[in-house]
């Protein structure tokens, strides 16, 4: 008898998923945020179609405020992989020249992604798009399932959503809704760090700590990665060695300060950490009900 | 806002870089527990399920913030934490204080990752718990010891056998409300193996625990010297997981194939049993052909052996055909295939299952279409008590003979649940309606061969110089059905056409006499009037069949028993005002009366056809017109000779 490690199991349950889609499904996509869950999702991607390469492309929503090393590590992969990799940009925002900035995380959050994401997804008609949330980021992710249903508007909605019994999933739908597929549901982030480990898995350099110029600022270090940042009156960036936890928007990442600049060292650092790994989103810190409600309108 | 996280000490990179390479090193090796976990809220399931995450430093402080904010507001520990806050989940149910999905939660010790389902235990969420079961090697079953083994416990336990989960842990909760008694503990765990030995449940572990106190939850608590047994956590972390997968025989549902280049050919999917290697023999089914396997491909390279619960690649020795659906078996130890089967079905949908409605049926990686017959018997999930029914509604479970449009391979659900079970999705809504357990094939599907006959349908058509085909007159009581059909077959009569008229006279007072107008048998009405109707355009005649038949997945349903192209919906388009204010017969006026039940249009729903092949618009056509416009159709389409 051959005992399966836990994380042998959870690749095989995301294969299996994955699988299911490209058979079921018409015209899936892989939204690809660069982050470390997207770069374990790509693997298991390559593993699940080994020696056809992934039969769907990459899709990634840039809402053009993103760390420059994430649109160059995001492009090489690509390249590498030689992967066919599609980049939305939400154009009307950019022409009204919505930014974090000007208009708050909430507007650009909004503006740039929930409806980027919306937009991109009518364009090229997905009816499957595979995403890496898991369900241990947070108390509302906790019931969502693997195949989780949207409305023609994209919408979630808690009651349509479908009972998932063993490994069935039913992937039917009426026209114009589609599916959003979680194939990390049942992965914590210890998971995916032990597993980047373990299959030396490429990801954004940022994730290690270097020194960075930062600002503090309500509590948060956010780094100067352009010169769009406006400096408030007597805001000097300070060289500080920091390394983010997660990434998205840079105005919207608040940055740890941390030596941790191996995988051996990021991994012990978690273990020691005494916060989430949701506490650097700057998004998050509204009411304690927020994730729930930005899924109900369409936000991943 | 939580403060920027402390700065991890700095610890010397070359000790860290080993104690954490050992550390990941132990953790290659940790195995995976699932487990479900049963009660009320007032059980403290949720604070069970809390103190454990809590306890195993999985709560971090911006979580553990929110959570002291969360307590002070609508806690019930009276501002003491309250973990049970930590894992209700939506804001709705948080708000009501219970709980109304499955949740899934994550923890991990040194030894191993759980998974939690942590589903509720309202009477009314038999689907949930049924959901959280079919992927859980393990339940823990609480009971509040106040209370002992309650008709709850009792429910839980069931569907628990009934899922096939064969290992209990039955947590009597609240010892700190006994006084920890000794007495009281061993009274309920006498009398809940005397029940559990009833349904087949054996392996039972009773711990006395308080969750709210935190004893025997981690490590044996000093209160209760007389346990000898292991806390809560220690048993999860030590209790054997594998379940028999592995010694099952092989079987692999093939999910998808994979043809990257003409020179390769794998057949992908999740082992749901046994194990392959290369050279082992195999059969196909169901066509039941048979080859070698060459290679079992991975991505980290070939293997010698791929065993239950890994998702590989198989590669053939031989060209044959396989597709999606089927299931690679041992050549020596091939599963069933069949047709009709006995099945226990559990139903999850708002609207009741429909005997003799067709519904997809999803078992591995196959869909197919299935028909339910009447449940033989409901069970009461309190008593156990099996009742008779004449259907299942939510939350019902029942023992119902299903039929299906192919044969299937499967194994019975206690065999091997992953090739016994299967979920039945409504046609329309596209919702998953029902999940099934398959118990036994009725008939083996090798002994029912069509007769093959050498006058077939074409011969017959041919004879009678037609195409054969059902003109399937839809729409309200009064629209003029039946007046439009007879003309139309008086017209297709004189121009030498073979047809037969079926309509609520000569069917309701005959075939269908024994049947009323509820849903179900409507549905079963149309079901036999479409059956009746396939035998005839296989006798080569032109059908007319003139019904109400107010649902789309029974038109649907009638649409499919046929060859394609030869049905054609009319759908007779009268405005309810307009047939109301005819009222041939006088049935609106009794209807909304109240005199007669159930009548479409008024109290019982009438369903448009979508994409009607010929459309009706009797405000603007009169009846010779209409008979006129279908037998133009008919010609233009070549099921009739113009003459």
């Amino acid at each position: 008898m051959k005992e399966l490690t836990h994380l042998q199991r959870l690749e095989a349950e995301s294969i299996h998923i994955m699988r299911e889609v490209v058979a079921e499904c018409d015209n899936p996509v892989m939204l690809y945020s660069i982050g470390k869950d997207s770069s374990v999702m790509l693997h298991l991607a390559l593993k699940a179609f080994y020696p056809a390469k992934p039969p769907f492309p990459l899709l990634h929503v840039d809402t053009t405020w993103k760390f420059q090393e994430m649109i160059k590590f995001r492009d090489e992969t690509a390249e590498r992989l030689g992967l066919d990799l599609l980049v939305h940009i939400n154009q009307e925002g950019v022409e009204q020249g919505v930014g974090p900035f000007t208009h708050g995380s909430q507007v650009h959050t909004d503006i740039m992604k929930t409806q980027s994401l919306k937009q991109a997804l009518d364009k090229y008609k997905f009816d499957a798009a595979f995403g890496g949330a898991r369900r241990d980021e947070e108390k509302s992710r906790a019931k969502e399932r693997v195949f989780s249903i949207r409305s023609a508007q994209h919408r979630w909605d808690p009651k349509k959503q479908r009972p998932e019994l063993w490994r069935l999933y039913n992937t039917r739908m009426a026209k114009d809704e589609s599916i959003r597929v979680f194939p990390l549901s049942n992965w914590t982030e210890l998971d995916i760090w032990q597993y980047i480990y373990l299959e030396d898995i490429p990801i954004v350099p940022l994730y290690f700590a270097a020194k960075r110029p930062v600002v503090e600022r309500d509590g948060t270090l956010i780094m100067v990665d352009d010169g769009r940042m406006p400096l408030k009156e007597g805001e000097v960036p300070q060289e500080r060695m920091v390394r983010f936890r997660t990434l998205g928007c840079y105005p919207l990442t608040g940055a740890i300060e941390s030596k941790a600049d191996t995988l051996p060292g990021i991994i012990e650092e978690m273990l020691l950490s005494k916060t989430s790994e949701r506490q650097g989103r700057v998004i998050d810190h509204d009411a304690s009900a927020s994730m729930e409600k930005k899924k109900q309108e369409g936000y991943f | 806002m939580a403060s920027i996280a402390d700065t991890a000490s700095a610890p010397a990179a070359d000790s860290t870089a080993a104690e954490v390479a050992a550390y990941l090193k132990s953790h290659e090796h940790k195995s995976l527990l699932r487990f479900i976990t049963c009660g009320s809220v007032d059980d403290g399931k949720s604070t069970l399920i809390g103190r454990l995450l809590y306890e195993s430093k999985l709560i971090f402080e911006d979580q553990l913030a929110a959570l002291e904010a969360d307590s002070k507001k609508v806690g019930t520990q009276g501002g003491d934490l309250d973990f049970a806050l930590l894992v209700d989940g939506l804001a709705a149910e948080r708000e009501q204080g219970i709980t109304i999905d499955v949740a899934y939660r994550f923890f991990h010790t040194e030894n191993r990752k759980f998974i939690v389902a942590d589903t509720p235990g309202h009477e009314l969420y038999t689907r949930n718990m049924v959901t959280g079961a079919s992927t859980a090697d393990l339940a823990v079953i609480l009971i509040d010891a106040r209370k002992g083994v309650l008709t709850q416990t009792r429910r839980h336990s069931y569907l628990v056998a009934l899922m096939g989960i064969r290992r209990v842990v039955l947590a009597i909760n609240k010892m700190d409300l006994v006084d920890y008694s000794q007495e009281i503990f061993g009274r309920i765990d006498e009398e809940y193996r005397d029940f559990a030995r009833q349904i087949g449940l054996h392996d039972i572990t009773s711990i006395p625990l308080s969750a709210l106190k935190g004893d025997n939850v981690l490590v044996r608590s000093e209160i209760t010297p007389w346990y000898d047994g292991a806390a809560l956590m220690e048993h999860l972390e030590n209790v054997e997981v594998g379940n028999n997968s592995q010694s099952r025989p092989f079987r692999l549902p093939v999910q998808w194939v994979n043809r990257p280049r003409h020179d390769f050919r794998g057949f992908a999917g999740t082992i749901a049993g046994g194990a392959i290697h290369p050279g082992d023999r195999i059969r196909v089914l169901p066509a039941g052909t048979e080859s070698t396997v060459d290679r079992v491909v991975t991505y980290d390279g070939d293997v010698e052996e791929a065993v239950a619960g890994e998702s590989v690649t198989l590669t053939l020795k031989d060209e044959i055909d396989i597709s999606r659906g089927d299931i690679i078996t041992p050549n020596n130890n091939p599963c069933a295939v069949a047709d009709q089967f006995e099945t226990t079905i559990i139903w999850m949908s708002e609207e009741p299952m429909l005997t003799g409605r067709t519904y997809l049926l999803k078992i591995g990686a196959k869909t197919v279409s299935a028909t339910v017959a009447h449940p033989k018997y409901k069970v009461n999930v309190n008593t156990m008590e099996q009742l008779p029914a004449k259907t299942l509604e939510l939350n019902e479970i029942g023992v119902v003979n299903i039929g299906l449009d192919q044969p299937i391979p499967f194994d019975a659900y206690e065999d091997n649940p992953e090739t016994g079970s299967f979920i039945l999705i409504d046609r329309l809504s596209n919702n998953t309606i029902g999940a099934g357990l398959l118990h036994f094939a009725l008939r083996r599907s090798q002994n029912i061969h069509w007769q093959a006959l050498d006058v077939d349908k074409d011969v017959r058509a041919t004879q009678k110089n037609q195409k054969p085909c059902i003109l399937w007159f839809t729409g309200l009581s009064g629209a003029g059905k039946s007046t439009i059909a007879n003309l139309v077959e008086k017209k297709l009569y004189t121009m030498g056409c073979h047809t037969y008229t079926l309509d609520g006279d000569n069917v309701r007072h005959g075939l269908n006499k024994d049947l009323g107008f509820t849903d179900a048998d409507r549905v079963e009405n149309i079901r036999r009037v479409a059956e009746v109707s396939r035998l005839m355009v296989d006798a080569g005649l032109i059908v007319l069949v003139s019904f109400i038949s107010p649902f789309r997945s029974e038109r649907r349903m009638a649409r499919e028993l046929v060859e394609e192209g030869e049905f054609l919906e009319v759908f007779v388009d009268t405005s309810l005002a307009e047939a109301e204010k005819r009222d041939p017969k006088g049935l609106y006026k009794k209807a909304r009366a109240g005199q007669i039940k159930n009548f479409t249009g008024i109290d019982s729903p009438y369903e448009a056809p979508e994409n009607p092949e010929i459309r009706i618009d009797t405000g603007s056509l009169s009846a010779a017109d209409a008979a006129d416009a279908i037998v133009d159709h008919l010609q233009k389409t070549g099921f009739v000779k113009a003459r």
